[in-house]
């Protein structure tokens, strides 16, 4: 946190439902400093053979766009009306019923009437109803219609970088319009004139390179991982195998690259790692497919192809059976939604049957791929590794769905019951804040900079005062969640807006509660000492099995 | 603003058919030509649009999924919020459609300045007066098929009985006729009392509901007033109308041509508008889409090959620092 911020009561106290201005129709925006994002670096557009790569930032006058580029973006609005119906059909037929409107996060955290999720979509739906709608043409304004202008186009750069793709708007919706399609389909137009952002294009630039965001490098890879496996050894006393590259292996393991290099992303690996061994899992990393993420996503539907084609690629040369993923938030997304569709079909990989219990996982026959606690709420659920719950008696968790498991998979109840079976004290937030309502970190869809740390606060208000909650009344100092940027901002948002609770992964909290053969514990993996010394062997298989739910539900 | 520019709209169209069928004497104009027009601009309209529509392919399945996914067996699923199969895809839109699924879950956020801390509370006046609309709009657009056949079909009848059931009054009451009209008042005055939903309508927008009322307002000042016009003459138009043989009638009253004439308005102008949420709704990918994407692969049919960074190449770049960290390669040079 460089910039100095002003106090959590005073940024909310600022929040004012109430537009200020007469209507939306101008377009200028301020770039007050905390709510952009820096422009993309031309080396790393050079490197994608993205257009207009220069040197330019948001602040300046000129962005130093192309001669032509107001064609270039209507000829490509024209071109993905044509492609995507969605778009199509969401330009025309919102009926601007106001339900989505205070559902946004970033609405919610800064009271900007541009940031309501209909307005958002109505900066695009303007030029689409003057270039392309008979209505448009003759009545202006009457219908909502605007002139295409630099400041139009500064004015989507500055709210499609404040839309998070999260979707929760797309929920409440009753047409189901999606500002994340919006937003998704508005950055590949910008991007044509090459206006997009550095936390994007960067590690883009670095996955499209080495194979991971953060741009580590195989042998990088290698020591990270070798890393974990000796920390792990002397957390637990246990050496455990992690292979990479390893051909013939049966599963192949694709995680967020944040997993291996940052924190707490890293309990989390050693989480993974240390239940892999323990059922004995032969499975593979990759260092060439080193992330399952992918910000491909967050530029366009294009990019998010080539990043994603490592996958499939590398688990065809591997010869594994099938792929098991890591917790991730957008990389799900993709996984589930895109990754068939742009690089299958995956008919060299087999339906994927878990080894250790048998279990078909039918809902991934044709993409192959198997979300882990999908893959672990099995194992629990046939009593195939033991737990001691009382390992995590220092935690009092609650769970943040991730946006994208949630409103893009429907990944509600495999996270709940593993964290129910491998802790006692758990907690839900409010219902308006979670499992398909829930609100998003304020970082997603590549906002998580410095530079935009106001706009996160705003956006992640939501969340942390749903956090909040569950903090002052049950006393919950942990927040879980299965998605990488999740892991990556919270901790900041959570330090801002409700101190004193921590952020953590699911597989943390199992790589804790696991009883290993031979193992030597006296901490939990974050170093801990453990709040019961003495490991209960009365386990938790009896509730496992009959599938009980944890206490504290609300 | 905008509101007020859609009511002059409004108002010149209302002055329009009153001059035209009172002093100008365009009764036919108003009686056959624009009904004519309007239903073959609605018709012609609605199909291109939809056509249009249909024409832009869905390249992916981007379901919205609002509750449990199918996936291990032992664990419940939610059919209709994370449908599976096309049966299931069937039940949601059922439910979107007729019952308004999605707005039944609308919230409120409220800011309490104690905490800070935001509440959300439940709101859902928006759905009930959407539901109570649509729902009177169609009863009443069946209702009005008494005019066009004869004999009356027995479900117009039956129809209408149940909608006359208090048995008020002399024409008997219709409860939709009192129930369409709250119901659009109430979603007038929410438009123009909330900051927000004025900051959000456009004049479209207002345009919209203005019409609406207006067709209302007409349709019970001509049953339940002395403005009372005569049925038997109106059925007698809409029996030519209906059979391609107009006939005007003589002296069916300006009331009634202004209420047709705004009908006739609202059919020609449905396809330019919003109102094709009518269509939409039915073709949203977000929603007509089962979320079984891991389990059928969804082809995009445009799909086109892109340049990639593959294992080889990356392999060639960065070979040497694979050898020295002794990770295995599959070509040693």
């Amino acid at each position: 946190m460089a910039e100095k911020l002003v106090k959590p009561e005073e940024l909310a106290g600022g929040i004012d439902y109430k537009p200020k201005q007469k209507d939306w129709f101008d377009p200028r925006v301020e770039f007050r400093r905390g709510t952009w994002n820096y422009a993309a670096p031309p080396d790393n557009l050079k490197y994608l053979d993205l257009p207009n790569p220069r040197k330019w930032s948001p602040t300046d006058e000129d962005w130093k766009l192309p001669d032509n580029w107001k064609e270039i973006i209507l000829e490509g609005l024209r071109d993905r009306i044509k492609r995507f119906r969605s778009l199509q059909v969401f330009m025309d037929i919102c009926v601007r019923c106001g339900a989505c409107a205070d559902k946004c996060h970033f609405f919610i955290g800064s009271g900007d009437p541009k940031n309501m999720p209909v307005l958002r979509a109505e900066l695009l739906r303007s030029v689409y109803r003057k270039d392309y709608t008979l209505a448009g043409k003759l009545m202006g304004k009457m219908v909502g219609a605007r002139e295409l202008t630099v400041d139009v186009l500064k004015e989507w750069f500055y709210y499609f970088y404040q839309c998070t793709e999260c979707r929760r708007c797309s929920v409440f919706c009753p047409y189901g319009i999606d500002t994340a399609e919006i937003t998704m389909i508005a950055r590949e137009l910008l991007n044509l004139v090459g206006v997009s952002i550095e936390w994007i294009c960067t590690p883009a630039a670095n996955c499209f390179r080495t194979g991971n965001h953060l741009g580590i490098q195989p042998h990088g890879f290698a020591d990270s991982i070798e890393f974990a496996v000796d920390e792990l050894e002397e957390l637990t006393g246990i050496k455990v195998d992690a292979p990479i590259n390893k051909k013939g292996a049966e599963i192949l393991f694709v995680a967020p690259s944040a997993d291996y290099f940052a924190s707490p992303h890293y309990y989390t690996l050693l989480g993974y790692l240390a239940l892999f061994h323990e059922i004995g899992l032969d499975y593979t990393w990759s260092a060439y497919a080193s992330e399952g993420g992918n910000f491909g996503l967050f530029h366009s539907h294009e990019m998010m192809k080539r990043l994603n084609a490592k996958i499939y690629a590398e688990a065809k040369r591997l010869g594994v059976k099938w792929i098991l993923g890591g917790e991730c938030g957008h990389m799900w997304r993709v996984i589930h939604q895109y990754m068939d569709t742009l690089n299958g079909p995956a008919d060299f990989l087999e339906e994927p049957v878990s080894p250790i219990t048998g279990t078909r996982f039918e809902n991934a026959r044709s993409t192959k791929m198997v979300h882990i606690t999908e893959f672990t709420s099995d194992l629990i659920r046939h009593g195939k590794i033991k737990l001691d719950k009382s390992r995590n008696d220092h935690w009092h968790a609650t769970f943040h769905d991730s946006c994208n498991p949630s409103r893009a998979m429907g990944l509600l109840e495999e996270p709940r019951y593993v964290i129910k079976n491998c802790m006692n004290k758990f907690t839900e937030m409010p219902e308006n804040t979670i499992r398909e309502q829930t609100f998003c970190c304020g970082s997603g869809s590549g906002l998580g900079t410095d530079e935009n740390l106001e706009m996160r606060l705003r956006g992640g208000f939501p969340r942390a005062n749903a956090c909040k909650y569950v903090h002052d009344t049950k006393d919950v100092n942990i927040l879980l969640c299965i998605c990488a940027i999740d892991k990556a901002t919270l901790p900041p948002l959570l330090e801002y807006w409700v101190p004193g609770v921590e952020v953590g992964g699911i597989h943390e909290l199992i790589g804790n509660a696991l009883i290993m053969k031979g193992e030597k514990r006296e901490t939990d993996l974050r170093g801990t000492p453990l709040p019961n010394l003495a490991p209960a062997e009365e386990n938790t298989e009896d509730k496992a099995e009959t599938g009980e739910e944890g206490e504290g539900d609300v | 603003m905008a509101a007020i520019s859609a009511l002059l709209i409004l108002a010149v169209l209302i002055v329009v058919s009153m001059v035209g069928t009172g002093m100008a004497d365009l009764d036919f104009l108003f009686g056959v030509v624009f009904p004519y027009a309007a239903i073959l601009i609605f018709l012609v309209g609605f199909i291109y649009r939809i056509i249009r529509w249909a024409q832009s392919p869905v390249p992916f399945k981007i379901t919205t999924t609002c509750g449990q996914q199918k996936s291990l067996d032992w664990i419940k699923d939610s059919p209709f919020e994370a449908p599976h199969s096309k049966l299931a895809v069937i039940g949601r839109m059922l439910m979107e459609i007729l019952f308004f699924r999605s707005l039944f879950r609308n919230t409120k956020v409220d800011l309490k300045k104690d905490g800070p801390r935001v509440v959300y509370g439940g709101s859902k006046w928006l759905w009930l007066a959407g539901l109570a609309f649509h729902w009177s709009f169609l009863i009443i657009l069946l209702r009005h098929y008494r005019f066009f056949a004869d004999p009356v079909p027995f479900f117009v009848s039956g129809i209408e009985s149940l909608d006359s059931f208090f048995q008020i009054g002399l024409p008997l009451f219709y409860i939709t006729d009192a129930i369409i009209l709250i119901a659009l008042t109430y979603l007038f005055l929410r438009r123009v009392a909330d900051p927000k939903m004025r900051f959000i309508s456009l004049g479209s927008d207002y345009f919209a509901l203005f019409l609406l009322l207006a067709i209302g307002v007409t349709g019970v000042l001509m049953r339940y007033t002395p403005m009372r016009v005569d049925i038997i003459s109106i059925k007698e138009l809409a029996m030519g109308l209906v059979s391609l043989k107009p006939v005007v009638p003589a002296d069916i009253g300006s009331i009634f041509y202004i209420h047709l004439f705004l009908v006739s308005v609202l059919f020609a102008y449905f396809p330019f508008s919003k109102l094709m949420h009518m269509g939409g709704v039915f073709m949203s990918p977000t929603r007509n889409m089962a979320n079984d994407n891991r389990v059928k692969r969804h082809v995009n049919p445009w799909d086109y090959p892109v340049k990639t960074h593959t294992y080889e190449e990356w392999e060639d770049e960065f070979r040497e620092l694979m050898r020295a960290a002794g990770m295995p390669l599959e070509k040693e040079k």
